[in-house]
């Protein structure tokens, strides 16, 4: 996983509120068995309408979704996020965000930032007044800055640190190898197993 | 302190504990199908590594696979593609698949619990949000993410937060013709779609001790529709009842120390939980949905509600744009509402108490002219005793299209889809727009709501087929 320190750029504005992963990336698209190549299904339906958010020209190059509560509702797609960062996304900012989609996304790099309503009201209003305006997600100082707003936001330090980093998980919890061969050692004789029976 | 039920199932799975860092859980059981699993694999691949516990992992095929013609070649390229991308995975890693055309193959979450693989007290995952179904027999069961899902391949564990508990107490008793699946949309109506966020919701009180194996596992997995991290019922009797004798189900010995330790699994008297919400389940009636967002749902009897009437802007607009995309107007009766599929089936309402009940009230009726009515059994052990109590001619009879076991129009990712604009009324998990076909749209029901509709044309209870069927004294 790539690190994240901070980001600056441009935003798209997206007021809609329970943006499920139907919509982020349509099921068809989950036939794919790579993770990249999924920048054109991101919200497919909707960018059929050529007024969409995304599709205006000065959204072009936009790397950070502020989106309506409930963002990433639905199925646990993890094509969700890929198309997001396919598409050249780094942040989304949304008021609330649907648990999976958030663990999904922290483990592949794209931070999602929850502040509350009014500050995601503000950098709508913003962001459509000007299109130009940048918002910078600095993760070091848990902050959110653009033009007139600063808004410090939350994300638990482990979370953090292994962004930063850039950490794999799988390896971090292989350090704890003899944990794991000592809770294997005494689990019961009960539990299932799926070998042919 | 007292403890509740997640708390104990949690409690007895964590590998390691430390100061900072989420807790290390152990899986007790891993559940791969074909979508969520490609990349997982690939990863294992890169980084040299094994799946750790092939004995605690098991694959079956569901999302992709046809339900016409299973024994011809898959016609969709990209589709063949992703199944043979499994078997190819299981075969190199030695996972135990259930592949098209196996006897115990079905969608992931029914066929889990039908081998006895799921276990009050254990931890289930799968690449799949409504892993919640599993939830039911008391087991700890969540959806996860591919970069999760590799994890648990090679580590058979998951670093987790530890989510918070919302207690959902069902009072009282559900009147007769009201189902777990009218019981569930009314929580979520209730709830909010985010309501559940952060949270394991424990479903419990009298309305819930009442409800079989099948109308749990319904409950459970829709708690994923209103935010939750998972559904989870303490098991009982009528759990152990399900459990005895099923393929993977412990036996003599095992069996008897199996039952001591779920019979520990209950919330004690004086645990807390963080958040308690109380139904009275009398109060309830037939519900559907007229949104596309499961939580966009009313009374069948009621109608499509005027969105002006929300007070919040959010819920407002997003009001709006779910008639727009449906096409309906506000103030329209629910029971107007023409229909042109019906869908029976999916993980949520695909299993054989389901079909019962749909046939039950097709049994010596006619689909309507102009409606398709596709009944999708959840898995082929579901089909063989549906074949074998006779529903698939009852179905067949009634003018309904019986099909092989999958995922079908619940998601559309195989031929089995709405055209756009078509309207279903659907006994599968979600609305939204598109989910069963591009411009489709769906309103989510009971498998008997579902029956009524096919035979009326239009969302329709069974209590609204007056006439009694042809059949009848015959
Ligand atoms: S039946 Fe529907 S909800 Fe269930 S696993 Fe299949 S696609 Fe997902």
């Amino acid at each position: 996983m790539e690190a994240f320190t901070t980001h600056t750029g441009r935003a798209v504005p997206l007021r809609r509120s329970n943006v499920d992963t139907d919509q982020i990336i349509p099921a068809h698209w989950l036939k794919k068995v790579t993770r990249d190549g999924f920048e054109d299904g991101l919200f497919e339906a909707w960018r059929k309408d050529p007024e969409f958010v995304l599709n205006r020209p000065e959204r072009q190059g936009a790397t950070v979704l502020v989106a309506g509560p409930d963002f990433g509702t639905g199925s646990s797609r993890e094509h969700a996020v890929w198309a997001l960062q396919n598409y050249g996304f780094k942040a989304v900012i949304s008021s609330r965000f649907a648990d999976i989609f958030r663990g999904n996304s922290l483990k592949n790099g794209l931070l999602t930032v929850v502040l509350d309503q009014p500050t995601v009201d503000a950098l709508w209003e913003l962001t459509e007044t000007d299109p130009q305006a940048e918002i910078t997600v600095d993760l070091e100082a848990r902050e959110v800055r653009a033009q007139g707003i600063t808004a410090a936001f939350e994300l638990d330090e482990n979370a953090r640190w292994r962004l930063l980093n850039g950490l794999d998980d799988i390896s971090i919890t292989l350090q704890n190898e003899a944990d794991i061969a000592a809770y294997e050692a005494k689990r019961p004789s009960y539990k299932p197993r799926t070998l042919q029976v | 302190m007292g403890r509740t039920l997640a708390e104990k199932v949690w409690d007895d799975h964590v590998v390691r504990r430390a100061e900072g860092e989420p807790d290390l859980l152990f899986i007790d059981l891993h559940l791969l199908h074909e979508v969520t699993s490609p990349q997982a694999f690939d990863g294992l691949r890169k980084s040299g590594r094994q799946v750790r516990r092939l004995d605690l992992t098991i694959a079956t095929e569901d999302h992709n696979t046809p339900t016409l013609d299973i024994d011809k070649p898959i016609a969709d390229p990209v589709s063949r593609v992703q199944l043979e991308t499994l078997r190819k995975n299981c075969a190199d890693f030695g996972v135990r698949l259930h592949p098209l055309g196996d006897v115990e193959q079905g969608v992931v979450h029914v066929v889990g619990p039908q081998l006895g693989l799921t276990q009050p007290g254990t931890t289930v995952v799968c690449g799949d949000s409504h892993t919640s179904t599993h939830g039911a027999f008391g087991a700890l069961a969540f959806g996860i993410g591919t970069s999760q899902v590799e994890h648990v391949l090679a580590t058979q564990t998951l670093p987790m937060a530890r989510p918070k508990t919302m207690a959902i107490t069902v009072d009282g008793e559900l009147p007769e013709d009201v189902t777990a699946k009218d019981l569930i949309l009314a929580i979520i109506a209730r709830i909010g779609t985010g309501g559940g966020q952060g949270y394991v919701l424990e479903y419990r009180g009298p309305a819930i001790e009442k409800l079989s194996m099948e109308a749990r596992m319904t409950i459970c997995n829709m708690s994923i529709e209103a935010g939750a991290r998972a559904g989870m019922i303490a098991p009982d009797e009528t759990t152990f009842a399900y459990l005895e004798g099923r393929a993977h189900a412990p036996e003599g010995e095992d069996w008897d120390a199996a039952v001591a330790y779920w019979k520990t699994l209950r919330s004690d008297e004086d645990a807390v939980f963080d958040a308690e919400v109380v139904i009275d389940a009398s109060e309830l009636a037939p519900f559907v949905t007229w949104g596309t967002n499961p939580g966009q749902g009313a009374p069948l009897s009621a109608s499509v509600p005027d969105p002006a009437s929300y007070e919040d802007a959010s819920e407002r607009l997003a009001a709006e744009n779910a008639l727009k995309y449906m096409g309906l107007t506000a103030g329209q009766p629910l029971r107007d509402i023409k229909v042109d599929t019906v869908f029976v089936g999916s993980c949520t309402n695909g299993r054989i108490e389901d079909l019962r009940s749909a046939a039950g009230i097709l049994d010596g009726r006619k689909v309507a002219d102009g409606v398709r009515m596709l009944v999708v059994p959840g898995s082929v052990r579901v089909a063989l005793q549906a074949v074998e109590e006779g529903l698939d001619k009852v179905f067949k009879e009634a003018g309904a299209e019986w099909r092989h076991a999958g995922c079908s129009m619940c998601l559309g990712m195989n031929p089995d889809q709405l055209a756009p604009g078509e309207r279903s009324a659907s006994t599968s998990n979600r609305n939204f727009e598109g989910r069963q076909g591009k411009g489709g749209r769906t309103h989510l029901v009971s498998p008997q709501v579902a029956a009524a509709t096919a035979v009326l044309g239009h969302l329709a209870s069974p209590a609204d087929l007056s006439e009694a069927p042809a059949t009848a004294g015959v």
